[in-house]
């Protein structure tokens, strides 16, 4: 991972007075370490409509917030469960909902209202296999660019896929962190592959980023919802229900927060809405980069078949094939410097998804000058180590 | 009571079609407001889309505006975050359509939200098509459409779905401003629903005035007000009720290892059997006891939705370091325990090779593999088939491979506690003895 994030402190200081010491692991689903997670980044608003293979994050928000004077709420459709998230978010607290594919396309217009109000809230999509309702009990990462691009405007997001349970944990406290800071939509793009398998954790020794909260109005001026901060992109924050008289709209608006319709004001708020993600892209870059020297192929992964990519390198290696792995925890905004500097020490590179061809679009657009190949798998199971190393052979033997 | 000052937005006057009944709402909305010596910072006002949707506009208070039907969501989330807060929505009778089960729901939760449904009875900002409310015999934007559908009646259907307080109203009645001071200052859920006239699209074809609307309304009576049967505790106080009695939340607690590692790569264990054989508890005693012995592991689980019917499986993999792969090469270990699970994995078995271990119960028909095959007549040893699963574990146990009697029995005491703790005990005596 990037020192962008440097860890401060145990995750478990921030419930009060919970000093936990470390009895060895215990076997828990990715979901339940996302909910941990969520508490820990300061989560206290969950909101969600049960669906498979999301339901643990909803069971388990639903055992652990109320205790701590949080809200949990079951929605009576996805729909509200985000409607929910977005009103507690502007009323103050850090909210999350968590869903899958069919979910995620009734929250698209609330997607869209949280991007275009500024809005944190952090989205945990547990993929499963589309299209449609698709199969409730089978992984695959076939919302990669419907996240991206599922709201009206195409207005950019931020998204962080997790590749195992530490990662479910570690970075959804990340995630909040960038929504708040951002105030912005921020995906966790699990997969029902990662949310619903138990796995061996101790989550107490795992470290978390300090939380950020969202900044607040500007001192010594009138407060206007949507002007930002001096040098920055982002406005300050007035809580609906505080002493400042705080507006929020889905409409088109200027930094008053009232509709308008003239076009250089509505240019200047979706400018800015690009640039303040778009800009900070290397900043926000999560990786692993696992280079090997002369290697000939890059191997680019996220989510969950980096793990079978892992063993597919080490074999390749074995072997005596030169094959450098890259593995990408931010997957929005594009990490467009850490895949062109990877990629800039290789001859070709091959994207490995469990879909039918989503990142591998990003990747081309990235690397022009050299092969970028691609191999997939969207059939309701895993991708294993031997079909990588075959795709990655395969793709040796072109030239 | 000291009046306060208009919260009406000096620099946002009201901008609805002449004779426009959502005018009156407005001014007698901001008169409640005075009366009960509410400031800006005290309320909040949620509007949905359409007409109704303008009225966060007008007022200097605190506002959320958003998509269509959904206002009743973002109050909700509002008021739960700042339980102090007076929150008002608007919406119009499209609103009230397409929001519909955010309106039944809000009316069977009763958080202390104040609904205002302006109902004019057609979708006015979009030409006048017709809403749930328009009458049949309305001339609409909708050609014959209206004609064929039943218009809703707003103060029985929440009323009907438990909100507390209901009332119908015209937007010309003398008493809005007392109306709308009831409603705020009730504790709970508070519908009231304002019939007025849409002069921009609806009565330029229709009949309807403001005395009509009434006559109407006196004629048919209904709610007006509180509704006795539908009086309960407000949701958030309840909530907070509720939440107080909770122990807070510690992370579970984990299992130190104190047996050495009995592996040395990477071991894959499957359990093959039907709902109510408690496979997937066994699995995780498994786990457990992978756990106890320093190994990494895991799990992941299949059962069709109906949890009481058909097959249930278990997957576990133990590894002395992290488990990369979460996918199975080929399973070392294979509990077959009931048709249902081995039908549904039947290519794995089939594909088992010399160095694959098959526990068999006896009576399971499994397909021919290189495997060995280790037949148990669980029946025999008296043992009920919701235990076989673990009595399998007891099996394996006595193979010296991942488990022994010692580690198994550890595990099974930190998974189960009491008369059930003996019972699982009693199961793995009547294999080992």
């Amino acid at each position: 991972m990037t020192a962008l994030f440097p860890a401060q402190r145990r995750a478990w200081d921030t419930i009060e007075g919970k000093g936990i010491m470390t009895m060895g692991m215990t076997l828990m689903e990715g979901n339940e370490a996302v909910a941990w997670g969520a508490l820990a980044a300061g989560c206290r608003f969950f909101a969600g409509y049960p669906i498979t293979p999301a339901t643990s994050i909803l069971s388990t928000m639903q055992g652990i917030l109320p205790p701590v004077g949080g809200i949990v709420v079951q929605g009576e459709d996805e729909i509200a469960s985000t409607g929910y998230c977005l009103g507690a978010s502007m009323a103050g607290m850090k909210a999350m909902t968590a869903t899958s594919g069919p979910g995620i396309s009734l929250y698209s217009e609330h997607i869209s209202f949280a991007i275009a109000a500024e809005i944190p809230l952090v989205i945990v999509n547990v993929q499963r296999l589309g299209p449609s309702t698709g199969s409730a009990t089978r992984g695959a990462d076939g919302d990669v660019q419907f996240m991206r691009w599922g709201n009206s405007g195409g207005i950019p997001i931020i998204c962080l896929a997790p590749v195992d349970i530490k990662d479910c944990y570690q970075l959804t406290a990340h995630a909040f962190n960038l929504a708040e800071e951002f105030r912005t939509p921020v995906f966790v793009a699990s997969n029902k592959e990662i949310g619903m398998t138990r796995d061996s954790v101790d989550l107490s020794t795992l470290e978390l980023p300090k939380p950020i909260d969202r900044l607040g109005p500007e001192q010594g001026r009138d407060y206007l919802p949507f002007r930002p901060l001096p040098g920055k992109d982002i406005p300050g924050f007035a809580p609906i229900g505080g002493p400042v008289i705080s507006r929020q709209t889905s409409s088109t608006h200027g930094e008053q927060g009232y509709i308008t319709i003239i076009p250089d004001e509505i240019g200047e708020v979706v400018e800015r809405l690009q640039r303040k993600i778009n800009s900070q892209a290397d900043r926000l870059a999560i990786y692993e980069l696992d280079e090997e020297e002369s290697a000939e192929q890059l191997l680019i992964t996220y989510g969950v078949t980096t793990r079978a990519a892992r063993v597919a390198v080490r074999n390749l290696r074995a072997k005596g094939e030169k094959v450098s792995h890259l593995t990408l925890k931010t997957l929005w905004p594009v990490p467009r410097k850490v895949i062109s500097q990877a990629a800039a020490k290789v001859k070709q590179v091959l994207v490995v998804e469990m879909n039918t061809g989503q990142y591998v679009r990003e990747v081309l657009q990235v690397v022009r000058d050299k092969p970028v190949n691609f191999f997939g798998l969207m059939s309701g199971r895993l991708i294993s180590p031997a079909e990588i190393v075959k795709a990655c052979k395969k793709e040796t033997h072109h030239e | 009571m000291n009046s306060a000052a208009s919260l009406l937005n000096p620099e946002r006057p009201p901008a609805f079609c002449a004779g426009c009944s959502h005018q009156n709402v407005l001014v007698a909305l901001d008169k409640a407001f005075q009366n009960m010596g509410l400031t800006g910072p005290q309320i909040c006002m949620v509007s949905d889309i359409g007409c109704s949707g303008l009225f966060d506009t007008f007022f200097r208070t605190h506002a959320m505006h958003g998509l269509h039907g959904r206002a009743l969501t973002y109050a909700t989330g509002i008021k739960l975050a700042q339980p102090d807060l007076n929150v008002v929505v608007t919406m119009g009778d499209g609103g009230l359509g397409i929001g519909g089960a955010h309106l039944l729901s809000a009316c069977r939760r009763n958080l202390d939200l104040t609904l205002l449904v302006l109902n004019n009875f057609n979708f006015g900002m979009t030409g006048g098509q017709y809403s749930a409310t328009t009458p049949p015999d309305a001339s609409v934007g909708s050609g014959f459409l209206n004609r064929l559908e039943r218009p809703l009646e707003v103060s029985e259907v929440v009323s009907a779905a438990g909100a507390p307080f209901v009332a119908t109203r015209s937007g010309y009645d003398s008493d809005l401003v007392e109306t709308f001071q009831r409603a705020i200052a009730f504790k709970g859920f508070s519908v009231v629903e304002i019939q007025g006239l849409c002069t921009g699209r609806y009565t330029r074809r229709n009949k309807l005035t403001p005395k009509m609307i009434q006559e109407k309304l006196a004629a048919k009576g209904g709610p007006d007000g509180e509704i006795a049967a539908s009086q309960r505790e407000e949701y958030a106080s309840a909530y907070r009720r509720e939440s107080a009695e909770l122990k807070k939340p510690t992370l579970p607690e984990g299992f130190a290892p104190i047996f050495p590692k009995p592996i040395s790569e990477r071991a894959e264990v499957m359990v093959l059997g039907a709902a109510g054989m408690r496979i997937q508890t066994a699995g995780e005693v498994l786990g457990i006891a992978g756990l106890l012995s320093g190994l990494r592991v895991t799990q992941k689980s299949s059962y069709p939705i109906t949890v009481l019917r058909g097959m249930s499986v278990t997957e576990l993999i133990l590894d002395p370091e992290e488990v990369d792969y979460t996918g199975s090469y080929a399973p070392g270990l294979i509990m077959a325990l009931a048709p249902e699970g081995v039908n549904y994995s039947r290519k794995v078995i089939a594909a088992a090779g010399e160095s694959t271990t098959i526990i068999r119960a006896e009576g399971v028909d499994i397909p021919d593999s290189k495997a060995k095959v280790i037949s148990v007549d669980f029946k025999a040893k008296g043992l009920k088939q919701v235990d076989w699963a673990l009595a399998s574990l007891a099996v394996m146990a006595k193979i010296p491979h991942i488990l022994n009697q010692k580690v198994l029995r550890a595990a099974l005491e930190q998974r189960f506690k009491g008369k059930v703790l003996d019972a699982s005990l009693a199961v793995v005596d009547k294999i080992t003895e």
